[in-house]
């Protein structure tokens, strides 16, 4: 499959718009599944995970959806394509770069639903919205999850509930993590104390892509850990409770922002939107910091032409493997930082940011 | 009185009971008492290969034992939820504080659960059925059994 055509497009995740799209930049629901009678997949052999592939494969591709799912397999696209696939939240980076044989993702046009097959568990199936919409995420994905039910037979135990690879995902299998933008409650240095708060109501932040990355870019995912002995609905109500808390928190220290220093924080946004558009080297790294700077100003109306939906643009378009696909040529660290330097100013001026 | 072994002072009494009525004493100062205790203590017993019954335990569907389970944080398949029950309950408690599922269920569940109930009957009559050499009956039951298998 040629993954070029997404390049023009915005994934749903980063459509910039929904409920709270101020604060909350997507929310996702994820749901683990696995086999009746087989092993999970770090024990199945290439045969038996072929054999997955192709079960799953057949069954997802042919479900009655409105936006069908088309599937990629991992050992048929380049390294570049599967980082692509990373950059863009449609697999893990696990499935990407750490697993082995057949596995792959199946997912629909507008990357509102991507069903990984082999990954930890034989199904990891998400469905993603933009803004924070957990009702809507969780009503696609329990529809998709019954779909492929009535196709094929799950590990499931009465006691249990859905039956895992890892200890921590059995029962419902379901984890709902929303991304948020949180720059100012990091600006007044109150973001610890928030998740401090929230660690003890067990609930766990993460940076951009998941497990283990850093907090780029003051962006940051917050995720239900309990999925046994709580059913789906109560735990969508824990996180909802907390997330409505902390975009509260969030508002209140932008407001305080914008009263107290307000000059000193047009400054910082100025001076970030001018090294995005004069450096001639730039990092990946230095591009979400700078971009988060310039995107709450554009939330706090400092920056009249600039939309949300270009800035998501610039974000997702200055990754690595994206980077490499837009110039068409494989570029190393250094070639990478000028090309997205280039990539930046030429941008930024052909949308007319002043 | 003197260390037995220097000019100080003896400062500690050692005695070194051998066996039954069979002792030694010794009057040291804390130095040779240090050197003394150092060079008699008895060499680490070898510690005996210890068969810890749940690093042994397998399961005879993925072939995972605990140990790997240990290892990793992955279970094999999902009939090690049954095998390593006891061993997980703990785990499960501390992770979720809960034990019992109380989510979705699959919508088939029921009639999958009579229909490995059914399975579960039909094997233990075909069983039967071969031992009175009954095969008519067992030959029935076993195209009853692929059936329900195939479904």
């Amino acid at each position: 499959m040629n993954l070029d055509r997404l390049l023009d497009h915005l994934g749903e995740w980063l459509r910039g718009t929904g409920p709270e799209s101020d604060v909350v930049v997507s929310t996702r629901i994820r749901l683990a599944r696995n086999l009746a009678g087989l092993p999970f997949t770090n024990r199945a052999s290439p045969h038996q995970k072929a054999e997955v592939e192709s079960r799953l494969r057949e069954a997802i591709e042919s479900l009655d959806l409105n936006h069908p799912l088309r599937y990629v397999g991992m050992t048929e696209i380049s390294t570049v394509d599967r980082q692509f696939l990373v950059e863009r939240q449609l697999v893990s980076r696990e499935l990407a770069t750490v697993l082995e044989g057949p596995r792959g993702v199946a997912f629909d046009e507008r990357e509102s639903v991507s069903i990984m097959i082999n990954e930890e568990d034989q199904l990891r199936m998400q469905s993603m919205r933009s803004g924070f919409d957990l009702d809507a995420a969780w009503n696609t994905i329990d529809q998709i999850d019954d779909l492929v039910e009535s196709k094929v037979e799950y590990a499931f135990s009465d006691e249990f509930g859905y039956l895992t690879a890892c200890p921590t995902n059995v029962g419902t299998g379901m984890r709902a993590s929303v991304m948020l933008h949180l720059p100012a409650l990091g600006l007044t240095k109150q973001i610890e104390k928030a998740f401090k708060a929230l660690q003890k109501i067990n609930l766990v932040v993460r940076g951009l892509y998941g497990e283990g990355s850093r907090a780029l870019g003051d962006f940051y995912q917050i995720s239900n850990q309990i999925t046994l002995g709580k059913s789906e609905a109560a735990a969508l109500n824990d996180i909802r409770a907390v997330i409505s808390e902390v975009i509260r928190y969030e508002r209140l220290a932008r407001s305080t922002l914008m009263r107290e220093a307000r000059q000193s924080f047009q400054d910082k946004v100025a001076r970030a939107l001018g090294t995005l558009q004069s450096s001639i080297m730039m990092t990946s790294e230095e591009t979400m910091e700078l971009l988060s700077a310039v995107r709450l100003g554009v939330h706090l109306k400092m920056l009249g032409d600039l939309s949300l939906t270009s800035l998501n643009e610039l974000f997702i378009q200055t990754q690595p493997a994206h980077l490499q696909k837009l110039m068409g040529v494989p570029l190393d660290g250094e070639e990478r930082n000028a090309a997205r330097a280039r990539h930046l100013k030429h941008k930024l001026r052909s949308i007319g940011a002043e | 009185m003197k260390c037995q072994q220097c000019a100080k002072t003896s400062t500690m009494q050692i005695t070194e009971i051998h066996g039954d009525n069979d002792f030694e004493e010794f009057h040291l100062c804390d130095d040779c008492a240090q050197k003394y205790l150092y060079a008699v203590a008895p060499k680490k017993k070898k510690i005996p290969e210890i068969v810890d019954p749940l690093t042994e335990k397998h399961c005879d569907q993925c072939g995972t034992k605990f140990i790997d389970f240990r290892n990793s944080g992955r279970l094999g398949c999902p009939h090690d939820y049954d095998v390593f029950l006891t061993e997980l309950i703990p785990l499960l408690e501390n992770i979720h504080g809960g034990l019992r599922h109380t989510g979705k269920t699959p919508r088939s569940r029921p009639t999958q659960k009579l229909r490995q109930q059914e399975m579960a009957r039909l094997r233990e009559d075909l069983q039967t059925a071969i031992h009175a050499e009954a095969y008519e009956d067992a030959a029935r039951l076993r195209d009853r059994l692929r059936e329900l298998e195939g479904d």
